[in-house]
């Protein structure tokens, strides 16, 4: 049987982290604000940005 | 300023420039140089974000803050689940699945009834959506020309119709350029990539513009909202709205996949699966780039018009015109206008293949009126078809449009159609990988499920529109209180959606799973859900025509092609299927199995599975298999491929056990023959002194009269042979103990200076008789080393007595040298001998050899000392080597490790 592909389970991992991260009870963590702006706003974006920066180099690096 | 015909014609030549993106995209279609790479595609599902993203995000975040975001989240998370879309692809490819209605209908046994279905849920739940993006256009226009003088021409005031009927031009020219609609538009996706490309920068545009022009940077804006108390509640988030933040990420988890336009893009469009790998994060990149400013447009909306009572909806439009930044807003209004078409060609092309394959097809076959089944070409019957699907799904999108202007019905139907399509969920997943799901348990769960959704959800949207009585909404229907819509058996406390969302998911699922359970699949079903589930595992073929069984003629199929390919298409078909199967012409095929397949997935591409299923059957006797043979089959198939997996494993195992062994065996022979070759070689050299004691004893036995001096001579001799004899067996024995491993070896710490000087003080006698001059330099204190003191005196004394042997009597000269360095201690004996060539450098260490010439010279030793010696040294884990050069002497080296250093 064809075992199933590491970029593939590395995605699916990076889904799983994602979830808690972008829900609650994680997203009533942060609170104020950084420089005038507010430490939600930072968080969700930062995580977002985060989690598609992962998925970048999970799918783009060279070789196995 | 700007007049209305400075607008139509910005509008004009923008649809004008996407009819040219669309023409060069087929253009190189057809020339096989296909446009669509990775990045194309990755753009493409960006057609996710319409006009309810481009205008209605501003306006969601001016009352509900950051909640806009679920919306962009739910598609990132779920988009890191490729392997489910990969198999989604797999399974559409291999079975030319052309919408989400076919693959549903296709996995529960080819089933009209569930295409059907699927159908109706997504044109109900997606039409209104269409409506909504002509809206956008519209509003856009009135805010555009609410700035200025000019008085609309007449036709402008149907600006909606128009822009509706150059979209189903559009759609119609490269949306139904193919009957077979697995074939893909890449002209339409290369315009839909271009669109987002034209959206992104112009909200980013006024994005930036707003943030940084009209106010002083994020900061700012964040700051003088946080001022105010209404304002500053947008920039939190409300932890009592968790349940709906997560809802939100579900549903809209599920909208990317399943609306019909996404599922079109992601699986029918896409030209290569690799392409996904780019889509996982350049997509989710475009979201999030198109969100950045989201919340300083609606912040800045706010604060710009505070107290104007303006739709928030027009923020993006009005924020720039206000500032009087018109070529700003002309930009914003054509990325609008990309967002709204981009969805409606592409919603429309997955719709209007679905209601022709899978509502017009299934009634024409069956109706006698229309003459379907005498008509001969029906391909063009069939594009014709889908054309007027596509004018009529704009149409009916235009009267919603119209008929609910500014109604609630059409403002909220965004989520409420990606509520619709959720239910599809149950029912794709559980087909995807879950065998047991039976069509019946399909048919119950989307019933239950679009049933709640139209009580929870639709319905009351037409009632806040005051379209009908709201009673059930408020007092429950018939007055009966758990029957509140919106509240339903007494859940309150969360929004409509997650409210709906949750019941009609629960009731499709609990539905689904609870029938699946308790219904028996039909035999075409049961095949269907084995190759649905198991795609991955392997080339169907084998297990597929052992499925079907019955007689068809060549003739009928290809006749049943050529009416609905058309004559050249199914040719061209037909010709690429027969090289697939090495023959040179189809007309030679036998109407096998394998044929009816391929027949019956091509007509699945032009009419979807289920009409298609119908075709064949209607041309082929076919006999039935019973659902307990199909069962049969698919298991033996299983255990087949099971067996061959594990025939496959024992053989690889078989395959290096014998590897093994034949190395062993190789090995053994070696020592045998090496034993062989060892015991004549032994027998040779015994015999040698052997012979000369029997020859002298002969002598001495037969001639009494011998002389004393002869026989004290002969007896010495005897003697010496004797011992040597003795000598020999000694060592052969120590050789053969060694090399068993039996040997007793003492071991201790050796100090090798020592033992050096000793072996020296022993042949001092030796060396003194015969005249070599024995030189030493050893120092005082020597490291010790772990080794056997007797055996490295054994082999000192071997080394000395060698050379004490072949250097030249008189002059010969000997010298011993004693070093060391961290690793190893170095002993080397030299001498002044005739020397060795390099190949007696490498056999004198072999048993048996010996230096000097043994076919002339008596022999000297009994050439079994510097084996003896190397394995000594060896077991002890140093080298016993010579450097040495004809003529210039020989320097007998060996080592011996120190013991490592103790941490």
């Amino acid at each position: 049987m064809k075992r199933a592909s590491p970029v593939r389970q590395r995605f699916a991992a990076l889904g799983l982290l994602g979830v808690p991260l972008l829900t609650y009870p994680l997203l009533s963590l942060p609170g104020g604000s950084l420089a005038g702006i507010p430490a939600t706003y930072l968080y969700l974006f930062g995580v977002w940005a985060g989690l598609i920066a992962l998925a970048t180099w999970v799918a783009e690096r060279r070789g196995k | 300023m700007l007049s209305g015909w400075f607008v139509a014609a910005l509008s004009t030549a923008y649809v004008l420039v996407l009819f040219a993106v669309a023409r060069f995209g087929d253009a190189r279609a057809d020339a096989g140089r296909s446009i669509i790479s990775a990045n194309v595609y990755a753009l493409s599902l960006a057609v996710y974000c319409t006009s309810w993203t481009f205008y209605g995000s501003v306006g969601r975040a001016t009352s509900g803050g950051l909640s806009f975001l679920t919306i962009y989240i739910g598609p990132t998370l779920m988009l890191m689940f490729v392997g489910v879309i990969i198999k989604m692809i797999r399974i559409s490819k291999a079975y030319r699945i052309t919408s989400i209605a076919d693959f549903i209908a296709s996995r529960y046994g080819k089933s009209q009834l569930l295409a059907g279905l699927v159908t109706v849920i997504a044109v109900i739940g997606v039409v209104p959506y269409i409506a909504l993006q002509l809206k956008a256009v519209s509003a856009s226009l009135d805010v555009l020309f609410q700035y200025s003088d000019d008085k609309f021409l007449p036709w402008w005031l149907d600006s909606t119709l128009l822009i509706a009927a150059v979209l189903a031009l559009f759609t119609i020219l490269f949306g139904t350029r193919h009957l077979d609609a697995t074939e893909r538009h890449e002209g339409m996706v290369a315009a839909v990539a271009f669109e987002s490309v034209v959206k992104l920068v112009a909200f980013m545009a006024v994005g930036l513009f707003v943030t940084y022009g009209m106010f002083g940077g994020f900061s700012d804006l964040f700051q003088r909202a946080a001022e105010s108390p209404e304002l500053a509640r947008l920039l939190q988030l409300d932890s009592s709205r968790a349940g709906t933040w997560t809802a939100m990420i579900l549903l809209s988890g599920l909208a990317i996949i399943f609306l019909p336009r996404q599922f079109q893009i992601i699986v029918v469009e896409n030209v290569d699966e690799s392409h996904l790998k780019r889509a996982v994060w350049l997509f989710p990149l475009y979201l999030l780039l198109i969100n950045i400013f989201v919340l300083p447009l609606a912040l800045g909306g706010l604060l710009h018009f505070q107290g104007q009572n303006l739709n928030p909806d027009t923020f993006v439009l009005t924020l720039p015109m206000a500032r009087g930044a018109e070529a700003l807003a002309l930009l914003v209004f054509i990325g609008g206008l990309s967002a709204a078409t981009g969805m409606v060609i592409v919603e429309t092309i997955a719709l209007s293949t679905m209601v022709c394959n899978d509502l017009v097809m299934p009634w024409l076959l069956r109706s006698t009126w229309l003459q379907v089944e005498k008509r001969q070409d029906l391909s063009g019957l069939l594009i014709g078809i889908r054309r007027v699907a596509i004018a009529v799904i704009l149409l009916l999108g235009y009267i919603y449009f119209r008929a609910a202007g500014e109604a609630y019905a059409l403002v909220g139907i965004g989520l409420i159609s990606f509520a619709a399509v959720a239910q599809f969920a149950p029912a794709m997943f559980g087909g995807m990988y879950w065998k047991q799901g039976t069509r019946a348990g399909a048919v119950a769960g989307l019933l239950a499920g679009f049933g709640i959704w139209l009580y929870t959800l639709l319905l009351p949207s037409f009632a806040k529109s005051g379209w009908i009585t709201s009673g059930f909404v408020e007092q429950g229907l018939f007055g009966i209180s758990w029957m509140k819509a919106q509240a339903l058996f007494g859940l309150s406390g969360m929004d409509e959606i997650s409210h709906c969302l949750w019941w009609s998911l629960l009731a499709n699922i609990g539905c689904y799973v609870g029938v699946s359970l308790n219904s028996r699949p039909d035999a075409v079903e049961a095949g269907q859900a084995e190759r649905f589930v198991d795609v991955f595992r392997h080339a169907q073929r084998e297990t597929d025509s052992r499925l079907w069984r019955g007689n068809a003629s060549v003739d009928a199929l290809v006749g049943l092609l050529e009416r609905f390919l058309g004559p050249a298409r199914a040719r061209q078909q037909l010709g690429v299927y027969a090289q697939s199967r090495g023959a040179k012409d189809w007309h030679g095929l036998p109407a096998d199995a394998d044929f009816v397949h391929f027949a019956e997935a091509e007509l699945a591409g032009a009419i979807g599975s289920a009409s298609a299923r119908v075709m064949v059957a209607s041309v082929a006797q076919e006999e039935d298999l019973g659902l307990d043979e199909v069962l049969d089959i698919l298991d033996e198939a299983t255990q087949v491929r099971a067996y061959s997996r594990d025939l496959e494993a024992k053989q690889q195992e078989l395959e290096a056990a014998t590897a093994d062994l034949r190395q062993a065996n190789d090995r053994l022979r070696e020592l045998d023959r090496m034993k062989d070759d060892f015991i004549s070689t032994v027998t040779h050299e015994l015999r040698t002194p052997l012979t000369s004691i029997r020859a002298l004893s002969e002598m001495l036995h037969e001639d009494p009269r011998l002389e004393l001096e002869a026989r004290t001579r002969f007896l010495g001799i005897i003697v010496s042979e004797a011992e040597r004899l003795t000598r020999l067996i000694n060592q052969i024995l120590d050789m053969a103990k060694m090399e068993s491993g039996r040997a007793e070896w003492t071991t201790g710490e050796v100090d090798i200076g020592e033992v050096v000087r000793e072996s020296m003080a022993t042949l001092g006698q030796l060396f003194r008789e015969k005249g070599v001059e024995l030189a030493g330099d050893i120092p005082d204190s020597c490291p010790a080393v772990l080794a056997d003191r007797d055996r490295l005196t054994q082999v000192m004394i071997n080394l000395l007595s060698n050379a004490v042997k072949f250097v030249p009597g008189g002059n010969g000269r000997v010298g011993v040298r004693v070093g060391w360095d961290e690793k190893v201690v170095r002993v080397e004996v030299s001498d002044n001998g005739p020397g060795l060539t390099a190949e007696e450098c490498v056999v004198i260490f072999e048993k048996f050899r010996q230096g000097g010439n043994t076919m002339t010279d008596k022999p000297q030793g009994t050439g079994l000392g510097l084996p003896i010696s190397r394995q000594i040294v060896e077991y002890f884990g140093g080298n016993l080597w010579v450097e040495s050069q004809p003529g210039a002497g020989a320097n007998f080296i060996f080592t011996v490790p120190l013991p490592a250093p103790e941490e």
